[in-house]
């Protein structure tokens, strides 16, 4: 299994998930530093990403766009406020439009990612914290919106194969 | 307090069946997704659409069946708001993002576990 725990701290608002990579701290770093690996793996795969900048370092921001099945847009955008390769990536993720321009009124995930050496592999923990409970229930059920999309998709795949 | 994985729903079948319905519409999810982070009128939803008035209100009648949304009378409007009770109870708070980063978690392993030689850096 690659997820190890999952610890969800309902009084911080707080999903801690730590997961184990065959591979060493340097490739796991790439593809979160190399924009186009991570866009194989931030959007789901009916939802693709595609990052229009992405300014790995301190005080550097990135902005990706989600495209869904039938051409409908969800904008994102992150501010890296530490950065220290190949180890610790901390970031803001807010919501933009389709242009991937920030909108200031949706509420902002705070992410802490943390490579370290396991045995051959490394360790990823990624800590995600919401500041208040209105803005947790508000992207949980903005998420749950974009889960249930794919949701729905894997059972039309199933049905197509009865 | 910490919570453990559970996969329980707190929705029977139907509710499950009609959130589903509900939410397999692209335009409806758009909708859904406005009215949570916002209440709006009927009118000013069907300003955004390129489609008649008559046919946005129905899609916030399928939303409003599955409980995803409320209408409320004020004057000559409906406003429509979003219950986010209900969007939670469909799945529990942080079930949907722990969904999320499983999904991404299980990209990263393939994407690391496909042939080094890709590994341009």
């Amino acid at each position: 299994m690659t997820v190890t725990s999952v610890v969800k701290d309902v009084d911080r608002l707080e999903l801690r998930l730590v997961c184990d990579f065959e591979a060493a701290p340097d490739r796991v770093w790439q593809v979160w530093a190399d924009p186009r690996r991570l866009e194989r793996w931030w959007g789901p795969p009916e939802w693709p990403a595609t990052f229009l900048d992405h300014d790995l370092r301190t005080g550097g921001r990135a902005r990706y766009v989600m495209t869904g099945p039938d051409g409908t847009k969800a904008g994102g955008w992150w501010r890296f406020t530490a950065v220290d390769a190949p180890r610790t990536i901390e970031l803001e993720d807010g919501f933009a439009d389709d242009s991937g321009e920030p909108d200031d009124s949706l509420p902002v995930a705070h992410v802490r990612v943390t490579l370290e050496d396991a045995g051959a592999g490394t360790r990823m923990t990624v800590v995600t914290r919401y500041p208040t409970l209105d803005e947790l229930e508000k992207v949980v059920a903005m998420g749950m919106v974009e889960g249930m999309t794919l949701a729905a998709g894997q059972i039309d795949a199933v049905l197509a194969d009865l | 307090m910490v919570v453990d994985q559970d996969r329980r729903t707190a929705l029977d079948p139907d509710e499950v069946d009609r959130v589903f319905a509900a939410l397999a519409d692209a335009t409806r999810r758009d909708i859904l997704v406005r009215v949570l982070h916002e209440e709006q009128s009927v009118s000013a939803l069907a300003r955004r659409y390129d489609m008649s008035f008559a046919a946005v209100q129905k899609h916030v009648a399928v939303l409003a069946r599955a409980a995803l949304v409320h209408k409320r009378k004020q004057g000559r409007e409906q406003i429509v708001s979003g219950d986010v009770e209900t969007v939670r109870a469909a799945g529990r708070l942080l079930d949907a993002l722990e969904e999320v980063w499983r999904g991404r978690v299980d990209r990263i392993a393939e994407l690391l576990a496909l042939d080094p030689e890709e590994d341009r850096t």
